[in-house]
């Protein structure tokens, strides 16, 4: 069956690949374009390992059907570090132990992030909101609330940034 | 495989309606948060169709008129401080990642336990627009509802009226917080004229296997107040007409059971305010 050609801007770079017809957007990542930060765990939108972002909003790859990012800007976790200057969030994941397995921190620093470049001084119950949509079967959640608080805080200097 | 159709406009879509599907062998796509899961599964229908058409995106206020498109976002919802009445519910739905995907139309149609949103359109009287339809009067929710799978074709916007303050509410019961699927939703609108309550609307969510109103609870509301006699009235014929499923979440017993205790605590909840 015929592929697609799908143009789109990624993590801030013009770029164009062949979708396969009804490829999800977690595989089209993946595969087609070789970034493979986006996680697949559920399939079905329950987990979030998969979240990046489409226009600056919070989606699920693995529901979100490839040939719809056409023309759209695409941003996971691979373009929140700037080179080898890390992003305050991946920070203070890593100074906070807030990954263990670290299959969910792809999609909680997408959430995360999401969360902090609409609103760089969220209260607890908003960063457990924000993060409300991706799993974690190892911490317990509470290091990585304490690793958004602490970048909310200003503890990494400014959370404010370009957004993904 | 599934292969994937993108037409210009709603109205090219619904020209291939066939009883709610697209030519027998193929589904309309919109937020994807239901139907990509099946195409994920490999269990997909032949063929999607989706369009951009932006209409489907535009939220319309009017005084105390709203007409939401079909493709608006639960995130939209948020989004409009107008619609502050909806907030609660909206919020309600996912996490932020299904809220910026999941889409008013599509909530209509989500299988239980989802379609939460819908509970509280249907409660609220809301009207759907079907596509290429004439721009006359809508269909009421209910009936679309009631036979959801027959649905005679898309549909492309939904309208409703502003509740008057304080007059609607919303409670959805789940065992994970913030983010679960509904043991079961409650939707209740309870508009006033001279004091007392006038065109009562009750819908349950989960309570079924779609979003149904409550005639026996609207009947112990109407003409009444938000009082402790009519909130226990109303409470003690909660299950009166429903049949509600057995699944992974609750039991048909449990959620009878427990159904009235959440309908009083919402009542009472509005009654106080």
């Amino acid at each position: 069956m015929a592929k697609k050609p799908v143009s789109f801007t990624h993590n801030g770079v013009e770029t164009a690949a062949f979708a396969d017809p009804g490829q999800n957007l977690l595989e089209f990542l993946r595969r087609g374009v070789g970034d493979l930060t986006p996680k697949y765990g559920c399939g079905q939108g329950t987990c979030g390992a998969c979240t990046v972002t489409v226009d600056g909003e919070p989606h699920l790859s693995c529901l979100t059907l490839a040939e719809s990012v056409e023309g759209r800007s695409v941003g996971t976790v691979a373009g929140l570090a700037n080179g080898a200057t890390l992003d305050p969030l991946q920070e203070a994941f890593m100074d906070h132990f807030a990954a263990q397995c670290g299959y969910c921190t792809p999609g909680m620093l997408v959430a995360a992030r999401v969360l902090l470049d609409a609103n760089p001084n969220p209260s607890l119950d908003e960063v457990i909101e924000a993060i409300s949509g991706n799993l974690c079967r190892c911490t317990g959640y509470e290091p990585i609330i304490e690793a958004i608080m602490a970048v909310a805080n200003g503890s990494y200097g400014s959370a404010g940034r370009a957004a993904l | 495989m599934t292969q994937v159709e993108t037409v210009a406009t709603l109205a090219d879509a619904a020209r291939q309606v066939v009883g709610g599907q697209i030519s027998g062998d193929a589904v309309y796509l919109g937020g994807g948060t239901v139907l990509m899961r099946d195409v994920n599964a490999g269990e997909g229908p032949a063929r999607l169709v989706r369009t951009m058409d932006p209409a489907l995106r535009e939220v319309r206020i009017s005084g105390d008129r709203i007409r939401l498109g079909a493709g608006v976002t639960m995130a939209q919802v948020l989004a409009e401080a107008d619609l502050a009445f909806l907030h609660p519910v909206a919020r309600q739905i996912g996490g932020p990642q299904v809220r910026a995907m999941g889409t008013v139309g599509g909530n209509i149609f989500a299988p239980h336990p989802y379609g939460d949103f819908a509970v509280a359109l249907l409660a609220l009287g809301a009207q759907v627009t079907l596509a290429g339809g004439s721009s006359g009067p809508g269909r009421a929710l209910d009936d679309i509802l009631r036979d959801r799978e027959r649905s005679p074709t898309l549909i492309s916007a939904i309208e409703l009226s502003r509740p008057q303050a304080g007059a609607f509410g919303f409670l959805k019961v789940s065992r994970v917080k913030p983010k679960g699927v509904s043991v079961m939703s409650i939707a209740v609108h309870t508009p006033q004229s001279a004091g007392r309550i006038q065109g009562a609307r009750v819908a349950w969510g989960a309570m079924g296997p779609a979003p149904t109103r409550s005639v026996a609870v609207e009947r112990a509301l109407e003409g009444g107040t938000l009082d402790t006699a009519a909130i226990e009235r109303a409470a003690q014929v909660a299950t009166e007409g429903l049949n509600p499923p057995t699944d992974a979440i609750a039991t048909s017993w449990y959620r009878k059971e427990v159904a009235g205790v959440h309908l009083k605590r919402l009542l009472t909840s509005m009654g106080g305010r």
